[in-house]
C-alpha cells in the first residue's frame, strides 16, 4: 500500500511490520513523531507490545536492554543529547551482544540549541560496537527498520538506523508500505537461544576478570567483520521477497569516474542529481552513497573508488580538530593511495547544502592536483 | 511485636556457598531472606553495588534464580524492562527483583527509581542500605547518617547532614508498598518481601544492612548493632500502604539511647557529646511523628 509518509512515520511503520514486542522511549525532537505513532499503534491495537514511557532515554535504552537480555523484540528511537545520553548503555548493549533495534535521528549537538541536521551525534558513537545504517529516503527507512531486526539478530550486533532531521524526519514521501505477510516470511519471531530463563539460574554482566574480558572483544570485533557479508545475504532476502534493494554502497555513474564523491545520508539525492550536471558538461563525475558506516566497508568502498583519480568526502560533521568523520574513515581505508582526498565540511547545524555548493567542490578538486587543506569548509558566511 | 513465626519454616534456599562478600555482611543476608520469600520464579536485577561482585565472577554465580546485572543508575528501569519482556512473554507471575545499594538508590539510581515508581511498575525493588558506597571504598552517599566518617567526610569534615528519607519519598510517589526492613529482625524481612510478592504494581523495601567494614565494627557484631538501630527507634520497622497508610511493626517498649548504638561502631567514634545529643533529638522527634502519623491512618 502507498502512502505518503513522512520519515518519522516511515520509520514508524517498519516497526510496526517488525513486530516489536517492548519499545521504550523518550521524547527529542526531531524523533518525536516516530514513538507518537507507535504509542498510538500499540493504543490502537495493530501492535501488539509493551510501551514504556520512560523519565530519560538513558533509561530507554536500560529497558531495551533488560528486555533483550530476556529474549524479548525491542526497539527505541532517539537523537543527539538523547543519542549522548545513551553513550554507556551502547556500550553495554553492543558488548552484550543484544539485538537491540534504534532508530538515531541526525541532530546537532549543543552549545548553542540547536534542533537542526548534522551528523556528529550518530558519528561520535562509532566505537561503541553498533551496526550504523544512514538511509537516503523515508521508503529506505521503512525497509532498512525492518532489515537492521532481521540483521541484528542474525550477527547478535545492535543496530542504528540513521536519518537526517527534518530534511527526511519531518518531509513527507511517497513510500510502500509491505504487507504484514511478506515480513513475516523476512522476519519471523525473535527466538533467542541465549536470552535469559526463568527457572534457569544464568547471569548477564557478571564481573569478568582479566582471564575473559578480551575474548569477549574480540569475538564481537570477529563477528563485526562479518557484518557486510550478512547484511548483503539479508538484502537479498529482502528484495525477494518485498522487491528493494539499497547495497551497503550505492555507487552512481563510477564506472568510468574521474572525481567521485562520497556521501552519506539524504545528500545522496542531490550529489546524484549534481554528477548528471556535470555529467552534461562533459565532467566524468561520480558518487558513493555510503549506507553502511559501521563496520566501515573498506574492501566495497575500495573497489567503487578504482575508476577515480580524485576522491571528494562530504562532510556534514566535525571531529574539531581532525575534520570530517567520513573524511577520516576514507583516508585510513586508502592507507598507501597515492590518490589526493578532498575533504569538505558543509552544512553544519541545519545550514542548507545545495546542488551550487556541492557543485563547487567538485570545481575546487578539479582545479589542483591535490587539496591544500586537510579540511575545507564549504559554504561558509565569513 | 515482630512475631517469630516464618523464616525458620522455609527450608529453600536461593543463595549458595561461594560467594564473595565480606564476613559478617549484611546485604548478603538480606537477599538470602528475600529470596527465601519469592522462590523460583524469580529474576534479579543487580547495578553496580557490592553485590555485583558478590554474586561471583563470571562464568559463576551463587544466586539460583536468573541474574541480571546493568548500569549503575539503572536498576529499578532495568527492572521495568525484565518485567515487560515477561509480561510480552506471558509470564506475569515471575517476580522481579532490583537489587540495589544505597548509591544506585539514593544517588544516581534516584532518577530512573522515581520514574519506574510514578509508572507504579509491578516490580520490588530492595535497597540494601549500608549507608555509604561501600564497594568503592567507603565513601559517602546521600544515605550516610549525620556524624558518620567515610574516607569523603574524614576527620574535621564529618558527614553533618542527616540522611534521605528515602522511604518516604518512595511512598509519596503514591506506590502500593514502602517498606523498611532491618536484617536483625530477619522474620519481618521476610514477612514484607512475601507481601510485596503479593501485590501488583511498585513495591518498595529499605533494608538496613550494616557492613562491618565501613561502619568499623567487629564482622561478629553485624546483627548487634543493626539490631540496635530498631531499638534505639533510629531505624524504625514500618510499612506505608499506597502512599498514606502507615504500620509501625516493632515498638520496642524499652527505649535504648541512640549513643549505644553510635558508641558501638567506629565510624561514629569522632562525634561530639553535642552531635550525638542533637541526634538523639532528631530520632526522639522522627520517632514521635512517625507514631502520630500512623495513629492518623
Amino acid at each position: 500500500m502507498k502512502k505518503v509518509l513522512m520519515g518519522n512515520f516511515a520509520a514508524s511503520h517498519g516497526v510496526r511490520l517488525a513486530r516489536a514486542q517492548v519499545i521504550s522511549a523518550y521524547p527529542i525532537t526531531p524523533q518525536t513523531h516516530v514513538v507518537e505513532e507507535l504509542s498510538a499503534m500499540v493504543a490502537r491495537g495493530e501492535l501488539k507490545a509493551k510501551f514504556i514511557k520512560v523519565e530519560s532515554e538513558h533509561s530507554a535504552l536500560a529497558c531495551c536492554i533488560s528486555a533483550s537480555v530476556m529474549g524479548a523484540r525491542v526497539f527505541t528511537a532517539t537523537s543527539s543529547h538523547g543519542l549522548l545520553l545513551m553513550h554507556e548503555l551502547l556500550h553495554w548493549a553492543a558488548g552484550g551482544r543484544l539485538p537491540i533495534v534504534m532508530v538515531a535521528v541526525n541532530r546537532a549537538i549543543a552549545p548553542g540549541w540547536n534542533i537542526w541536521n548534522e551528523q556528529t551525534d550518530t558519528l561520535s558513537q562509532r566505537d561503541t560496537g553498533w551496526i550504523q545504517l544512514y538511509c537516503a529516503s523515508n521508503q529506505e527507512i521503512l525497509d532498512t527498520v525492518i532489515q537492521a531486526f532481521r540483521l541484528a539478530e542474525t550477527v547478535k550486533i545492535p543496530v542504528m538506523v540513521i536519518y537526517d532531521a527534518f530534511i527526511l524526519s519531518h518531509t513527507y514521501e511517497p513510500v510502500d508500505i509491505p504487507d504484514p505477510d511478506p515480513v513475516d516470511a523476512f522476519l519471523p519471531p525473535l527466538k533467542n537461544p541465549e536470552a535469559l530463563q526463568v527457572g534457569k539460574p544464568q547471569a548477564f554482566g557478571s564481573v569478568t576478570s582479566p582471564d575473559f574480558h578480551m575474548e569477549f572483544r574480540i569475538k564481537l570485533h570477529e563477528t563485526y567483520g562479518r557484518v557486510p557479508e550478512a547484511f548483503e545475504k539479508i538484502e537479498k532476502d529482502y528484495e525477494a521477497l518485498i522487491g528493494r534493494r539499497y547495497g551497503i554502497l550505492e555507487p552512481y555513474r563510477c564506472e568510468d569516474a574521474d572525481l567521485i564523491m562520497i556521501a552519506a545520508g539524504s545528500l545522496a539525492g542531490p550529489t546524484r542529481m549534481v554528477v548528471d550536471g556535470l555529467r552534461q558538461k562533459g565532467i566524468k563525475a561520480g558518487r558513493i552513497k555510503l549506507k553502511m558506516f559501521r563496520p566501515f566497508p573498506v574492501q566495497l568502498l575500495l573497489e567503487a573508488l578504482k575508476p577515480a583519480k580524485k576522491i571528494l568526502v562530504l562532510d556534514r560533521n566535525l571531529s574539531p580538530g581532525t575534520g570530517g568523520i567520513f573524511a577520516h574513515e576514507v583516508r585510513a581505508a586508502l592507507k598507501g593511495d597515492s590518490r589526493p582526498v578532498w575533504g569538505f565540511v558543509a552544512g553544519l547545524g541545519g545550514r542548507d547544502i545545495t546542488p551550487d555548493l556541492i557543485e563547487s567542490m567538485f570545481f575546487d578538486a578539479l582545479g589542483a592536483d591535490a587539496p591544500v587543506l586537510t579540511t575545507i569548509f564549504k559554504g561558509v558566511r565569513l | 511485636m515482630i512475631e517469630p513465626t516464618y523464616i525458620l519454616e522455609e527450608t529453600n534456599e536461593y543463595l549458595y556457598p561461594g560467594h564473595l562478600a565480606c564476613q559478617g555482611c549484611g546485604a548478603t543476608i538480606a537477599i538470602r531472606y528475600v529470596l527465601k520469600a519469592l522462590g523460583k520464579r524469580t529474576v534479579v536485577v543487580i547495578p553496580a553495588c557490592c553485590w555485583s561482585i558478590i554474586s561471583g565472577l563470571f562464568p559463576s554465580s551463587c544466586l539460583d534464580v536468573p541474574l541480571v546485572h546493568t548500569a549503575f543508575e539503572t536498576a529499578a528501569v532495568a527492572a521495568t524492562g525484565v518485567r515487560a519482556a515477561l509480561d510480552v512473554q506471558g509470564q506475569e507471575d515471575v517476580n522481579v527483583l532490583a537489587w540495589a545499594g544505597d548509591g544506585g538508590t539514593f544517588d544516581i539510581g534516584f532518577q530512573a527509581l522515581s520514574g519506574a515508581a510514578e509508572r507504579n511498575e509491578d516490580i520490588l525493588y530492595c535497597c540494601y542500605d549500608n549507608e555509604a558506597y561501600m564497594n568503592t571504598g567507603i565513601q559517602r552517599s546521600s544515605a550516610t547518617p549525620e556524624g558518620a566518617w567515610t574516607t569523603t567526610t574524614p576527620k574535621g569534615g564529618l558527614e553533618d547532614r542527616p540522611k534521605k528519607d528515602i522511604v518516604r519519598i518512595m511512598a509519596a510517589h503514591g506506590i502500593p508498598y514502602a517498606a523498611t526492613a532491618n536484617v536483625a529482625f530477619p522474620d519481618d524481612l521476610y514477612r514484607k518481601a512475601k507481601k510485596a510478592a503479593s501485590i501488583r504494581g511498585m513495591k518498595f523495601i529499605h533494608i538496613l544492612s550494616p557492613c562491618p567494614t565501613g561502619w568499623r565494627i567487629p564482622s561478629s557484631e553485624s546483627i548487634e548493632v543493626a539490631r540496635l538501630a530498631t531499638l534505639t527507634h533510629l531505624f524504625p520497622l514500618y510499612e506505608v500502604e499506597n502512599g498514606t497508610r502507615i504500620t509501625v511493626n516493632d515498638q520496642p517498649s524499652r527505649k535504648v539511647p541512640v549513643a549505644r548504638y553510635l558508641e558501638a561502631q567506629g565510624r561514629f567514634r569522632l562525634m561530639s557529646e553535642e552531635k550525638v545529643a542533637e541526634v538523639q533529638r532528631n530520632v526522639d522527634a522522627r520517632w514521635k511523628r512517625l507514631l502520630k502519623e500512623a495513629k492518623e491512618k
